[in-house]
């Protein structure tokens, strides 16, 4: 059914960029970072719903770990203040901790969930956190391709 | 027709640094050797970088060269003429209270003047083109243009999104275009040219502390130049007299004097800003005040509680800059702003090791 890609060369080898999908923000709880789970209609043949929408709520949940208002937050914001903010010159903020393993998970699911059906998720930090941009790839047929063409064999069945 | 050579991506090979991929025999190496441009050098707000883009003020930079230099001569006239006075008469922690006000204030100032606002990077092209494709579809077919707002409901409250046609994209709420800047900023409060930047989410607490420190300052330095000259006066020696030993405590006395009340002030209507969960801009432009529409409006950022409020403005965690001003290039020729269409043939050029390159580059510029 979907195009079968064995890793992330193979995607960028033997295939090429269809379209983009947009993920937008979901501004119901006001300015947090947080992505709509609407399936789009784009991805309907390519992923299945469930993995989709579990990789978009755990990337809400990071982003909710990253702004969450809390002993923590506080602890870093008086300490912050009473250093005359000197600190965050030698520090790493959680949120930038948070960053650090949101990245490690899209690169985690890209290459597990999304490279082998021929999409790959963009950081939505490169996108400034408004979108999360997901590429997706239609392979290109097994004429001019010269390595990767052992994924093209499955990819005819679509 | 490419000779592109086959490796497995390590995930636990990303972000080291030994791990840089030497160039591909191609045409591509000339290109990776010379020095590669950072983000900052393309950036396509009104803005100014200095330190390779550590540091960035607007391009005007207003009056922040006068600001520093009222503070500092105020504070040096301060240090040198009243404080041995003081010392000798009353006690020796008014120069010790005086210098840690005052660092505190100069620290403040540049934290806000050369931070990053909190400006949204523009849209990418074919974001751009995928919201135009979206505004397109949703609207009838008319002769008028379709009206560029998108509503929301934020906290059961309807609140309208604008489309920024300089940015390219819907503004999220809170979000202002700053003429000035040319930059959309995120939680715009206002464009201050005391500090030479935007006033936003990423440096409004610095600007907070910034005020209220100086309110201080200025209060505290008028408050002991006042006592040196009383002291000073007393012993029948008269006013005048006092003047005429200490003429540089008459010019502290008058910057101090004009300046307390609108410092003062300003501190105010922040602190009330601050414990309301608003902006100047929603404040002056009535908002949430029930002014615009018949409908009751509140505030759906507020947490009803003032010191709910004031931690989440204040002491919130510090959201990162989101413009990656000393993140690398590309190394292509075309400009960001087309950088995905000509994205994919390039990478297909150059060797596997592209987007182990990409995301290397981001990593490294997230801790650079």
């Amino acid at each position: 059914m979907a195009t079968e890609f064995h890793n992330l060369q193979e995607l960028r080898h033997s295939a090429s960029l269809a379209t983009k999908v947009f993920i937008q923000r979901d501004y119901t709880e006001g300015t947090v970072c947080k992505f709509q789970t609407k399936f789009p209609a784009e991805l309907d043949s390519r992923i299945e719903r469930s993995l989709f929408e579990d990789t978009v709520k755990t990337l809400n949940n990071y982003y909710a770990e990253a702004e969450k208002i809390g002993g923590q937050s506080y602890l870093e914001g008086c300490l912050a203040c009473a250093t005359a903010y000197v600190i965050f010159l030698c520090m790493e903020t959680r949120y930038e901790k948070v960053l650090k393993k949101i990245s490690k998970y899209i690169q985690e699911q890209n290459e597990k969930i999304y490279a082998p059906r021929g999409l790959l998720i963009t950081d939505p930090i490169e996108r400034g956190m408004r979108v999360i941009e997901i590429s997706v790839f239609e392979d290109r047929g097994s004429s001019g391709s010269s390595s990767g063409s052992s994924s093209t064999s499955s990819s005819s069945g679509r | 027709m490419k000779n592109c050579e086959y490796r497995q991506i390590e995930p636990q090979g990303l972000g080291t640094p030994n791990a840089a991929p030497p160039p591909p025999a191609g045409a591509n190496d000339a290109d990776t050797r010379a020095k590669r441009r950072r983000k900052w050098e393309v950036f396509p707000g009104k803005n100014r970088f200095y330190c390779d883009g550590r540091i960035m003020v607007a391009r005007q930079s207003g009056v922040l060269p006068l600001t520093l230099g009222l503070i500092v001569l105020t504070s040096c006239l301060f240090f040198v003429f009243d404080c041995p006075f003081l010392v000798e008469h009353v006690t020796s922690c008014i120069p010790a209270i005086g210098g840690a006000l005052f660092a505190f204030v100069i620290i403040s100032l540049l934290q806000t003047s050369f931070r990053d606002p909190g400006i949204l990077p523009r849209a990418t092209a074919d974001e751009a083109a995928y919201t135009e494709k979206q505004i397109d579809d949703s609207a009838s077919s008319s002769y008028r243009p379709p009206p560029r707002t998108l509503e929301v409901i934020i906290n059961q409250q309807v609140v309208k999104l604008k489309y920024c046609f300089t940015c390219k994209m819907f503004r999220p709420p809170r979000t202002s275009h700053c003429s000035l800047c040319d930059n959309c900023v995120e939680r715009f409060d206002h464009h201050c040219p005391w500090v030479g930047n935007c006033v936003g989410k990423r440096n409004y607490r610095f600007f907070y502390a910034f005020i209220v420190s100086l309110s201080f300052l200025t209060a505290f330095i008028f408050g002991c130049v006042t006592t040196h000259l009383t002291l000073r006066s007393q012993g029948g020696k008269g006013l005048i007299t006092a003047v005429q030993e200490s003429p540089a405590s008459a010019l502290e006395l008058i910057v101090c004097f004009f300046s307390v009340w609108s410092i003062l002030g300003l501190s105010g209507f922040h602190t009330y800003l601050v414990a309301s969960n608003l902006t100047t801009n929603e404040d002056i432009k009535g908002s949430w005040s029930g002014n615009s529409g018949v409908q009751n409006t509140v505030n759906p950022y507020s947490y009803n509680n003032i010191f709910a409020n004031c931690c989440a403005v204040l002491c919130a965690p510090l959201p990162p800059s989101l413009i990656d001003r000393r993140g690398f290039l590309p190394t292509q020729e075309s400009p960001p702003a087309a950088q995905p269409q000509v994205e994919l043939p390039v990478f297909v050029g150059k060797s596997d090791l592209t987007v182990e390159d990409t995301c290397q580059d981001f990593a490294l510029s997230c801790t650079g």
